[in-house]
């Protein structure tokens, strides 16, 4: 009973049609173990003298821990070890410091404070299960009640209490701003030529990916000194790094054992129970399990996180968009996790899949006193999608029109250009309006019925238009209350030429020089060189401070030798206090000038910011490399 | 406390365990006699994971006491096959796709095996009442209901 169905009449043309797999039935290569009960979770392991973790966890949103009080715990029957913050020895993490984004911003284990409630501040080994859930009852813990927030847009008030030391502002850095700047053309311009404005507000909530197995791990020691790890994780090498950062121990005393999956959805990328587990086998020196119950799972577990959007549109009588604007507002939790990539991840599908002349995008990743949120399934794309597509049909009401008519009128045709300054490729959504049509019995007009994704690119749509540029939202600035918007500003402060594509940037420096990441080398680079090194940098490549033009890199970099070109030097990310106005923006004549000012900046290694706490050092390396050309063959070459 | 004796058959084979007073089941089965088949989803009698047969009818073995196991038949998908041969329940999940991380499987399985011999034709509304107090993630119900059916109709063949 196959529910598919081919339309292979649709673009047949550009596709080789010798397919052997899609739309015949498969085998799956391991369910013979699933139907006979022999596929092995990481649970399916026995082990002897098998130990049980189970944590202690905060009952508040947001507390101060005065002391923790373990000696009732410590004497009850079975118990074998109790764990706290000081017994983690890199006890401050954050996910993807792995490939080098963000700042460390997480204990494992809070030792100073809880930000959100059910956060773990111990965990008790014992013999049993039963034990260990009893004992860890029996920690008390003396609180300090702090006043906590839990709406986003509370937490963008100067006065809203502080989630997370590391971010002080309770928004995660995109340096130079505190949000994610999308601008492409002037939406402002845009919206003054409108016949119709049609503005409304979206709401997400979170949601548990709720896996049928929960999050867990079993930690062993091994001969030869290394811990073996049983997990269900869905990142194991993410999950290996992770635990050798935070424990603090070369990645090559972990033998990680992972893959069988009892369902992930996102949430099992976090990478929590493994350090925990294999913490808990250094400590005690026997096998030990931490798994978490489904209401730890539903709880403490981080969720797709909420999502807030405000969209703006700029609409003519006929239907056409001109201008859109989005607000988003990320609800990160009360840590980073996986969030701060959901926004840059959300803000590059915008304006969604459609061409928009003029469109601006301000997108917050915003820290709260709710349960960290991470990934699940499309991330960063399904909330804002269901906003737009709720969005484009209340426009249509607007204006009179059908909603598949409108959508067909707007749609991405090839060779249109998308406001990241790509070009719309392999677009289907015509073709997708028709066939919905067509199943819902749905009456489309003749005109929309012979639109096709092939035809109906111009020469306009083709094209970057003039941007307005602004530094509205510098890092710091909201919380000193010197900006209180959140929308893209009217405000400009200049203009990027027509037909500037950008240039790719680093959007905060990097914890250790060693880890950058060199954008010609992992394929990010954008694809003409010439045409991009002229340009002044787009959004948040914008430097920290003021300088003057020249601050673009040479127009045609050498290929691989040179110093670290995608991290701009953002030398002191607290900006100054009264941004001076941004020079105008570099014409592409002035690119081969560099003067003195950034000189000196350019290839240097970023000194740490005082305010931030000790960047992480282990003095042994968990093998992570990929700034060394040369060492390794695996590493060189560029993916295309 | 001390522990409690125990001897039940697990899938036709007699087994003698020491268990923990307040111990479940499940646990009993998993740690105890080492058949890993059942699955711990969620402790508390909704997801259907840890689904055995007790004298042929489907329990939740997470919230079933080990020691009210004491002389009874249990069934688990580790005994569904004979020797290499599979159960036609099996061949029909495997043909039909009808698992994709495989956590809920054994407990489907046991589920419409207590169907089916209850019940060798079910129509499809029993199918789905059935496996009602199974939890599936992966959202693979229609494959799992369609493959209970097929194995239904290879019986008959």
């Amino acid at each position: 009973m196959s529910s598919v169905e081919f339309r292979k009449e649709l673009f047949a043309d550009e596709r080789q049609d010798d397919l052997k797999q899609i739309g015949r039935p498969a085998i799956r290569q391991d369910i013979r173990g699933h139907v006979t009960g022999r596929t092995a979770y990481y649970d399916d392991h026995l082990f002897e003298r098998l130990l049980h973790m189970r944590c202690a966890r905060s009952p508040h949103h947001h507390a101060r821990i005065r002391s923790v009080d373990t000696s009732e715990a410590a004497r009850m029957p079975g118990v074998q070890r109790i764990v706290l913050a000081k017994d983690v020895p890199n006890n401050l993490n954050t996910l993807l410091s792995l490939i080098n984004f963000g700042k460390d911003d997480e204990p494992l284990i809070a030792g100073t404070k809880v930000s959100y409630r059910g956060e773990a501040v111990a965990a008790v080994i014992a013999e049993t299960e039963l034990q260990a859930r009893q004992a860890a009852a029996a920690i008390r813990v003396d609180w300090e009640v702090l006043p906590h927030v839990l709406d986003v847009e509370e937490a963008l008030k100067p006065d809203a209490p502080q989630v997370n030391a590391v971010y002080p502002d309770n928004t995660f850095d995109y340096e130079p701003y505190d949000h994610v700047k999308l601008r492409f053309g002037d939406v402002h311009k845009g919206f003054a030529a409108a016949d119709e404005i049609v503005e409304a507000t979206y709401q997400m909530s979170p949601i548990e990916q709720a896996p049928m197995e929960t999050c867990g791990a079993i930690a062993v020691p091994e001969t030869a000194d290394r811990i073996l790890c049983h997990t269900g994780t869905q990142a194991l090498f993410f999950s290996l790094g992770t635990t050798a950062k935070l424990l603090d121990m070369p990645s090559s005393r972990l033998h990680f054992v992972g893959g069988t999956v009892g369902g992930g959805f996102g949430g099992k990328v976090d990478s929590i129970t493994e350090p925990m587990a294999v913490l808990g086998a250094v400590l005690t020196g026997r096998p030990v399990k931490f798994q978490w119950d489904r209401e730890e799972e539903m709880q403490v577990g981080a969720p797709r996180g909420a999502e807030r959007w405000v969209i703006r549109d700029g609409v003519m009588r006929d239907g056409r968009i001109v201008a859109r604007s989005f607000t988003g507002y990320f609800d990160s939790g009360a840590y980073t996790r996986l969030s701060s990539y959901a926004g840059t991840k959300g803000v590059g599908h915008l304006p969604g899949p459609y061409s928009i002349p003029n469109v601006a995008a301000n997108v917050f990743c915003i820290f709260t006193n709710r349960t960290p949120a991470t990934a699940m399934r499309g991330f960063g794309i399904t909330g804002v999608d269901f906003a737009i597509e709720c969005h484009m049909d209340r426009v249509a009401e607007r204006v009179g029109i059908d909603p598949i008519s409108l959508r067909i009128l707007n749609a991405y045709r090839d060779g249109d250009m998308k406001a990241h300054r790509r070009t719309a490729k392999n677009t289907a959504l015509v073709e997708c309006c028709q066939v919905v049509a067509d199943k819902a019995g749905w009456r489309l007009s003749a005109e929309d019925r012979a639109a096709s994704s092939l035809t109906g690119t111009t020469a306009e749509r083709q094209a970057i238009p003039e941007t307005a540029l602004d530094e509205e939202g510098r890092i710091g600035e909201r919380r000193a209350g010197r900006v209180t918007g959140t929308a893209p500003t009217e405000r400009s402060t200049g203009r990027l030429p027509a037909g500037t594509r950008g240039r790719d940037h680093a959007a905060i420096p990097v914890q250790r020089p060693d880890m950058e990441i060199l954008s010609e080398r992992v394929g990010h680079r954008m694809p003409d060189p010439a045409e991009a090194g002229g340009a002044p940098p787009l959004a948040a490549a914008a430097p920290a401070r003021p300088t003057p033009p020249a601050a673009s890199p040479p127009p045609a970099r050498p290929a691989s030798a040179s110093p670290p070109p995608a991290s701009p030097p953002h030398a002191a990310p607290a900006p100054p206090p009264a941004p001076p106005r941004q020079p105008e923006p570099a014409q592409p004549a002035h690119r081969s000038e560099p003067t003195a000012p950034t000189a000196p900046a350019r290839g240097g290694h970023d000194p740490a910011p005082p305010a931030q706490p000790k960047p992480y050092e282990p003095d042994k390396p968990f093998s992570r490399g990929v700034n060394r050309p040369g060492v390794s063959r695996f590493l060189t070459g560029r993916r295309r | 406390m001390p522990k409690i004796p125990v001897r039940f058959t697990l899938n036709e084979a007699e087994v003698g365990l020491f268990v923990e007073p307040q111990s479940n089941l499940l646990e009993a089965l998993r740690r105890g006699a080492g058949d890993l088949s059942p699955k711990y989803g969620c402790g508390q009698g909704t997801c259907g994971a840890c689904t055995v047969l007790i004298d042929g009818e489907p329990h939740l073995s997470c919230l079933t006491l080990a020691e009210a196991a004491e002389g009874r038949r249990i069934e688990t998908t580790a005994g569904l096959a004979q020797g290499s041969s599979l159960h036609a329940l099996q061949t029909a999940f495997i043909e039909g796709f009808a698992a994709q991380c495989g956590y809920c499987t054994p407990g489907m399985l046991m589920a419409a095996k207590a169907l089916l011999d209850r019940n060798p034709r079910p129509s499809r509304e029993e199918v789905i009442d059935a496996i009602s107090g199974n939890l599936c993630r992966c959202t693979g119900y229609e494959p799992i209901v369609d493959a209970i059916l097929a194995a239904t109709e290879g019986r008959a063949a």
